[in-house]
């Protein structure tokens, strides 16, 4: 009984840190939020470091509402691509097509995003001006359609600052009529 | 202009979430207020269409949320977003600006309800659409 040598544990970081880095990378407004994501295996966190220029009531002060929702919304749309990047990566080996590996101008080639259909947010407790995070669960894949919730919190996991749901328009995979 | 627009204006324009978005505020009234916002490339959220992303276009409806729940006649003290649901009706054409139009349509002791529309510049067709809900805070020693 032989079954291939597993790969090293280098290249899979690299191809899956290459795939994260392509998808996160080519969206401009999650580099003008600052966001960037953590990743442990298939499992990713959303960071969301502080910065003034977040603020939406000076006085108290707090991060603006419209910060938090973005914050969650971009979560949610990282976290299911990535769920559809994984299984084709999974499912291609070494090298999958196309996935991970940016074009000249930063984008994944091939890589259609998910849009958004709808999106609820509860504010729980104001954003404190400190660094907050976030994680996506994808509650319902389908082909077309998929339904996901977020969590967001600051200091203390169980204390979530904001939550959201949303449905999303899956893009069109390769192959696929119509 | 009245007080209370002048000091919503005043509110509204000391955001510097909202400054960084570049927003500009077109109209302040009676609980309602329309606030606009360029496109940038540094808002682009699908890099294969140049389209805003969402988040940015939520950013700008719940600012000019909290804008009208500031202008509303009851005059709040201040004010924060509960609860926001958000309807994307189709993509903003890229290079457009958008502009968010909201009302306060109803306010209780402690909560302010809210509608907002954004449109780019074909103002016949919606870009998305949101209700919120938003805490008022009256006063110390207001009466409801």
């Amino acid at each position: 009984m032989s079954r291939p040598q597993p790969e090293p544990v280098q290249v899979i970081k690299q191809r899956r840190d290459a795939a994260l880095g392509a998808l996160v990378g080519g969206v401009p407004y999650i580099g003008f939020l600052g966001i960037r994501f953590d990743r442990r295996g298939d499992e990713l966190t959303a960071v969301l470091p502080f910065d003034e220029k977040l603020i939406g009531n000076p006085l108290l002060p707090a991060l603006h509402g419209g910060v938090t929702a973005a914050f969650l919304e971009v979560t949610a749309i990282i976290e299911l691509s990535w769920s559809l990047m994984w299984e084709e990566m999974e499912k291609g080996g070494p090298d999958p097509a196309g996935a991970g590996r940016g074009g000249d101008d930063g984008v994944a080639p091939g890589l259609r995003l998910p849009k958004t259909i709808d999106f609820t947010v509860d504010y729980l407790r104001s954003g404190l001006p400190r660094d907050a995070y976030a994680r996506a669960r994808v509650n319902r894949s389908g082909r077309r359609y998929a339904s996901v919730h977020v969590e967001a919190w600051q200091d203390n996991r169980s204390r979530l600052f904001a939550q959201a749901s949303g449905h999303f328009l899956m893009p069109l995979r390769a192959g696929s009529a119509g | 202009m009245t007080d209370i627009e002048r000091i919503a204006r005043q509110f509204m324009e000391a955001i510097p979430h909202s400054q960084a978005l570049s927003m500009s505020l077109d109209r302040l009234e009676g609980g309602i207020a329309q606030i606009s916002m360029p496109w940038d490339a540094r808002f682009v959220g699908d890099p294969a269409t140049g389209v805003i992303h969402g988040g940015a276009v939520s950013a700008l409806m719940d600012t000019a949320s909290g804008a009208a729940v500031m202008c509303h006649p009851e005059a709040p003290a201040s004010t924060a977003t509960l609860g926001l649901r958000i309807d994307y009706m189709r993509p903003a054409t890229p290079g457009q600006r958008i502009t968010a139009r909201a009302e306060c349509y109803h306010v209780t002791r402690s909560v302010a309800f809210v509608r907002v529309t954004a449109v780019d510049e074909d103002a016949s067709r919606p870009v998305a659409a949101a209700t919120g809900t938003f805490t008022f805070e009256r006063a110390k020693g207001a009466r409801a």
